[in-house]
């Protein structure tokens, strides 16, 4: 087991957003993160790398636990959130942003020219401000920013939000290059049929808690759209 | 009156290089740092000890206390600075300001009232002049203090945009959750920002000791230029407060023209004429937007 997720309890003051969350993900799988707004997955991811303190639970990346590291310590670990709403450096160019990513300076095989090559579009923003770029051009900033620091696990929170359909595309086609080199990924996708198609296994969040966890193979569109509404939950209320 | 400006300009050199530790800390951490006069004061007793006990050359002296006052500034910083401004916005304020007080009392306490300078350590350099075309004479000390201060501005600003620290500052100073996300040690950068700054205020500290006199209770009047000078250039441009000193130093020195009393309060006035001036700007803007956004709503 690569990344390992036991009982991760999270809060929003006194609302529980993260409810023991448990699951395990091994070298190279990709899972999309599913689930209505509010029912904790950018808490989840966000807790995982550290940009929000857990209440309980432990993550254990490669076999350390990572609750007891900072934020920036969980970089240098192998672990890369791209965080939702892409938060760039906006006064800063799209290189300084991209060369910040690798300040943990782990070994790897990202560098500045390989994230131009994976993002064609991004080398002739090189020197512009990230704050004056398509949001297409700065969600490949925020994810070459976070490869830069060439991480084992790669989280991607909401990376279609705001992008035209074109975009999205674009971000797509560079991600299934990320695919090839065996990186893990978790991503947060509203885009249904895109996340069954990209990801080998989608797990649906509700109200804090995991409700399905499964291979996309195996489950249809209406499983997961059910789960996602907490319906079978309601048959079993109407049930009793 | 060309040579009154070209002394002005020098002054202002001065006043930069004490103005540009405070911007600096004011655009990274968000702090003002009401105890910047008063460690500038500290940094001048700390290099007159070493010069009169021991007779070390301030010049040689400066190149103790820099990593002295840095290693002070990452103290303070990491154990004073960083708690306080947790506690909101105003608490580092209060913190510094208090802070001041103790520095100023500690070194009234440790060197008494006596007035001291380091001016005599530092031979002919004190008086020496050159003169420029046109027959006007200029201190030596001043020259060398206003291209230091060109220097110190230059090197931090090359500093901030070419290098890895230079840039991880930048961008703690931006959005310190993000920087920690992306893998920079947001209170590492904060601290070193810290020493930074008060490796700067050290310079500043000597200057201050070879071109006049300080005291224990000195600490206020320094504050209080390199504050002028902030606003005047534009809080949190390095380039600005060059420019903020010089123009804080030519009201000055008009101000001493038109009345002998006149010097301080010359500065005082343009500080308050700019900071109007900003605060008629933005209002016109808010209510430029304010109409836009009602015409828009109709």
């Amino acid at each position: 087991m690569q990344l390992d997720i036991q009982k991760l309890d999270a809060r929003h003051g006194q609302l529980k957003a993260v409810k023991g969350v448990s699951f395990s993900l091994s070298k190279g799988e990709i899972v999309a993160l599913v689930g209505a707004n509010g029912a904790g997955k950018s808490t989840l991811l966000r807790t995982i790398a550290g940009a929000h303190k857990a209440s309980g639970g432990s993550v254990l990346l490669n076999g350390s636990n990572l609750l007891l590291k900072t934020a920036f310590q969980r970089v240098g670990l192998g672990l890369a959130l791209v965080p939702e709403g892409r938060k760039l450096f906006q006064d800063m160019t799209v290189e300084e942003n991209l060369l910040l990513g690798g300040v943990s300076r782990r070994a790897g095989s990202w560098t500045l020219d390989k994230i131009f090559e994976g993002f064609p579009n991004l080398l002739k923003r090189r020197h512009a401000r990230a704050g004056t770029l398509s949001g297409g051009e700065q969600q490949a900033t925020a994810i070459g920013r976070a490869l830069m620091s060439n991480p084992d696990v790669l989280m991607l929170d909401e990376i279609s939000l705001g992008l035209s359909p074109v975009a999205v595309g674009l971000v797509y086609v560079a991600m299934e290059k990320l695919t090839a080199l065996g990186t893990t990924i978790i991503l947060v996708e509203q885009d249904l049929s895109r996340a069954m198609s990209f990801a080998s296994r989608i797990i649906c969040m509700l109200e804090g808690q995991i409700v399905l966890d499964a291979p996309s193979k195996s489950i249809s569109r209406d499983d997961v759209t059910s789960a996602y509404f907490g319906k079978h939950r309601q048959a079993q209320v109407e049930k009793h | 009156m060309i040579s009154g400006l070209i002394q002005a300009i020098m002054l202002g050199g001065y006043y930069a290089i004490i103005a540009c530790g405070l911007s600096f800390m004011f655009s990274v951490m968000r702090i003002i740092n009401l105890a910047h006069g008063s460690l500038a004061v500290l940094a001048a007793y700390l290099i007159f000890l070493l010069a009169d006990r021991f007779g070390i050359n301030p010049f040689l002296g400066l190149m103790i206390i820099i990593p002295v006052m840095a290693a002070l500034g990452w103290l303070l910083q990491r154990y004073l600075l960083d708690k306080s401004a947790r506690g909101g916005e105003l608490l580092p304020v209060l913190t510094t300001f208090g802070l001041a007080i103790v520095l100023d009392n500690l070194m009234f306490q440790r060197f008494g009232a006596n007035v001291r300078s380091l001016a005599p350590y530092i031979g002919d350099l004190s008086w020496d002049a050159v003169e420029l075309p046109g027959g006007i004479f200029v201190g030596k000390l001043s020259v060398i203090i206003l291209v230091s201060a060109i220097a110190i501005i230059g090197g931090l600003q090359l500093f901030l945009s070419k290098t890895m620290m230079g840039r991880s500052i930048r961008a703690t100073s931006m959005d310190p959750d993000t920087a920690g996300v992306v893998g920079i040690d947001p209170k590492r950068a904060s601290a070193l920002a810290a020493a930074i700054a008060m490796a700067t205020v050290a310079v500043a500290g000597m200057f201050l000791g070879m071109r006049a006199t300080f005291e224990p209770y000195s600490g206020a009047s320094q504050l209080l230029f390199a504050f002028e000078a902030t606003v005047i250039g534009g809080i949190g441009s390095l380039w600005g407060t060059l420019i903020g000193g010089i123009v804080l130093a030519i009201a000055q020195t008009l101000g001493a023209n038109i009345h002998p009393l006149g010097f301080l309060i010359g500065g005082h006035f343009m500080f308050l004429a700019v900071l109007f001036f900003r605060l008629m700007r933005s209002r016109s803007s808010i209510l430029a937007w304010s109409k836009s956004r009602m015409s828009r709503a109709i």
